[in-house]
């Protein structure tokens, strides 16, 4: 085997990918080439880092140090000075590393300090591409471990005392549903993945498969044995081609291996996975609608019971768990029940991953151990909040979910807290509003989300949802009153009273969360015609201020409509009947000039 | 038959490979799905003389067929432009900002949400998470990812295609 004195290791995520990693790579080949660096140096493709916001991001090993923000021109310089000369390129270090202290690992990173990363242990360390990288992480020790030295019993008993609870969402724990799969007595049964990650912001369960799709097949075997099942199901998004496509390599290099396939590791146990595309439709992440799906069919969710462990897939005894459930699972098995089970808060065990997004300084993946506060997430591991703005509130389990406000930023997060607060876990997109967010706005957003994806199958959710973006749609426009308000409020309790599926039924939670911590942002819309962040069109007008005004009629040649007037060492006025709230002259005002008068 | 026959041929090689895919996964259960995302892979979307195909060599009822073509939203009725365009509207995107680039979006090519120019060049479709919020606001112009876009951005990418 080839030595090599150094690695760079780019990554190939698909946000990095956006941004043009797979040139960079190209391009330390040839600058190696040039520099007739290739038998020392290597480059390596990996899966995602967790920094999205400031990729593409290069990491050179044995220092350790993360370069961010790559141009394809940089090159040239990271292989002349670092790789020749031993001079690392300071200008395009991450903020947080300096060059004295660097280590061996990321820990010099402010981003990666508070994080704990169990589920992306391998993400953005090893090439998914090469199953002997993730078989020199371990990989595929705890499928032999399981298969040659422990009981079906004792797998779901380790998996029970671990305390995991699925992290799709519900937060079932996971031992149980194993459990009870296994208890059914049916000559076939499956497993399931559900991959078809559809909350918007939500990208873990992605990055897990593109950065590390070995652990899923992993894990999927060990699950087949434990409850007794031969074949496998993962259903992926058809939005995530580059994970689709890593997904089916690493399938056959692990049937090439005899890791997948029958008699694993020279034992009875057979076991063989099937990919199924998904189609673009978010209730098929609902796991009976899920299914249904799997079948071929309109992705409609079936009432339950009977569930799945009972009656799934082909209406057989079937195991569904989500990506990030199943990644954590290898560990378990390798490092014990105990030692997962000392991770995190009394009822919720181990860590989670949260997409962090909107408006805030490091968008990306994080992963920190359950208990971790919301100011932690949002100031010491994503840099806080851009241009100088506050932190207004942090949104959790997409549609399904609600609001975190200011106010209760200490929150140490985890299952039950967030279900105090009002909200859910979900499947972890963490989406942070700023100042100049409109709640009334965000609430009418999802509601524009759920009728634009509600299957249609119960009327609660088909007409229901429909009645409320029609309030809120009055309400953002000017023409609500405060009857609307107690309609949404009658609206939400019997929609989620009465509703089919989990989705339905979470459906109103993001206006009874937005109604419960800002109300007077709605009292604001409905009585005063205002809205506050200065967000809902209709209410929001610009005016000049005269005493910034110098005159110099920029506004006035912006503006698409004419409808600035003024002359000079006179302040200009804004046509407020004409105006049509584009924006143009706030932009492009030299002095600051032009506010939103909410 | 179809009307829309063209005279190269190209009609008939489509039809071939449909068949293949159609004989490749006759004995999987539940093929429906993968067989129409392929299908509109050969032909860029889903009409109704290709349902009929499928639904004959899968022996599914067209009536079933129709249902699963019109509940997911990745599968077409209508032909896409040359270079289909998907601005995400995931919430990451939505509060950076996406709506103004829609907008900006529909202006400058002159159609709604869920249609296609005049030439052909162009469709529009608003997306849900693309999965690249790091970048948001994010659309797509085929495989192409553009991030942190900004309405001054649109005429100039739009531009780039049209000379293509």
């Amino acid at each position: 085997m080839q030595i090599y004195r150094a690695h760079i290791l780019v990554c190939g995520g698909t946000g990095c990918v956006s941004s043009n990693s797979e040139k960079i790579m190209n391009e330390f080949d040839t600058h190696l080439n040039k520099n007739n660096l290739q038998n020392e140096v290597k480059v390596v493709k990996t899966g995602c880092f967790g920094l999205c916001a400031r990729g593409p991001v290069v990491v050179v090993y044995p220092e350790g140090c993360m370069y961010t923000m790559v141009k394809v021109e940089d090159v040239k310089e990271i292989v002349e000075e670092h790789l020749l000369k031993g001079r690392i390129v300071s200008r395009l270090l991450e903020g947080g590393q300096n060059t004295e202290e660097i280590a061996t690992s990321l820990d010099g990173v402010e981003f990666f300090r508070k994080q704990l990363r169990i589920a992306l242990r391998n993400c953005g360390v090893i090439n998914p591409e090469v199953i002997e990288e993730y078989i020199a992480f371990d990989g595929y020790k705890a499928l032999a471990k399981v298969l040659t030295e422990m009981t079906p019993e004792q797998v779901i008993d380790t998996v029970k005392k671990s305390g995991l609870r699925g992290r799709g969402g519900g937060g079932f724990p996971s031992g149980l549903k194993w459990e009870f799969t296994a208890k059914a007595n049916d000559d076939q049964k499956y497993v399931c993945c559900n991959a078809d990650e559809g909350d918007p912001g939500a990208f873990m369960d992605r990055s897990v498969l593109e950065g590390d799709p070995h652990s899923i097949i992993e894990a999927m075997a060990i699950a087949g044995y434990a409850v007794g099942s031969n074949q496998g199901f993962i259903y992926i998004r058809a939005e995530y081609p580059i994970a689709v496509k890593r997904l089916n390599i690493a399938i056959e290099q692990a049937k090439e291996y005899g890791l997948l396939g029958k008699n694993i590791f020279g034992t009875d146990f057979s076991f063989d996975l099937e990919i199924r595309l998904g189609a673009g439709a978010f209730v098929c992440g609902e796991e009976t609608a899920l299914m249904t799906s799997i079948e071929g069919k309109r992705g409609e969710p079936r009432p339950r019971p009977p569930f799945p462990a009972i009656k799934g897939l082909w209406n057989k005894p079937t195991l569904l768990n989500n990506v990030e459930t199943y990644a954590n699972i290898p560990q378990i098995i390798n490092k014990g029940a105990e030692w997962f089970s000392s991770i995190g808060t009394e009822k919720s065990k181990g860590t989670k991953v949260f997409a962090v997004g909107g408006n805030i300084n490091n968008t990306g993946l994080v992963e920190v151990p359950m208990g971790t506060t919301l100011r932690e997430v949002v100031y010491d591991i994503g840099g806080g909040i851009p241009n100088g703005k506050k932190f207004k509130a942090a949104q959790t389990g997409g549609p399904s979910g609600g609001c975190i406000p200011a106010s209760n930023i200490d929150v140490a997060i985890d299952y039950d807290s967030l279900i105090q607060l009002g909200s859910m876990m979900g499947s972890g997109g963490l989406i942070v509003m700023d100042e100049d967010t409109c709640m009334v706005d965000i609430a009418k957003f999802f509601l524009e989300f759920t009728v634009d994806e509600s299957c249609g199958k119960c009327p609660p959710c088909r007409i229901g949802t429909k009645r409320m973006l029609e309030i809120l749609q009055k309400i953002t426009e000017g023409k609500g009153s405060e009857e609307d308000i107690t309609k949404l409020e009658i609206l939400a309790k019997n929609i989620k009273a009465s509703a089919l599926c989990g989705l339905g039924q979470t459906a109103p939670n993001p206006v009874l969360s937005t109604l419960k911590y800002f109300r007077d942002e709605y009292l604001a819309h409905v009585n005063d015609r205002k809205c506050p962040a200065g967000v809902c069109k209709s209410m929001t007008q610009y005016v000049i201020s005269p005493e910034r005004c110098k005159s110099c009629g920029l506004c006035s040649k912006a503006c698409p409509v004419g409808c600035i007037s003024g002359e000079k060492k006179v302040p200009y006025v804004i046509d407020k009947d004409k105006c049509i709230k584009c924006g143009a002259c706030m932009e492009k005002c030299p002095f600051k000039a032009i506010f939103k008068n909410a | 038959m179809s009307t829309n026959n063209c005279c190269c041929g190209c009609a008939d090689e489509k039809k071939e490979k449909l068949q293949q895919i159609i004989e490749k996964y006759k004995s999987t259960k539940g093929a429906l799905i993968p067989v129409l995302h392929e299908a509109q892979g050969i032909y860029g979307y889903l009409p109704m003389h290709v349902q009929k195909i499928i639904s004959e060599g899968l022996n599914v009822p067209l009536t079933e067929i129709y249902g699963v073509v019109t509940f997911y939203t990745q599968f077409s009725l209508e032909p896409k432009g040359k270079y289909n365009i998907q601005l995400c509207l995931g919430t990451a995107c939505y509060v950076k900002g996406s709506g103004i680039i829609l907008d900006k979006l529909k202006e400058k090519l002159g159609i709604e949400v869920g249609k296609c120019t005049d030439d052909g060049l162009f469709s529009l479709e608003a997306c849900r998470c693309i999965g690249a919020c790091g970048l948001a606001p994010v659309m797509m112009i085929n495989e192409d990812v553009y991030g942190r876009l900004s309405p001054d951005d649109i005429e100039d990418i739009l531009e780039k295609y049209r000379k293509e």
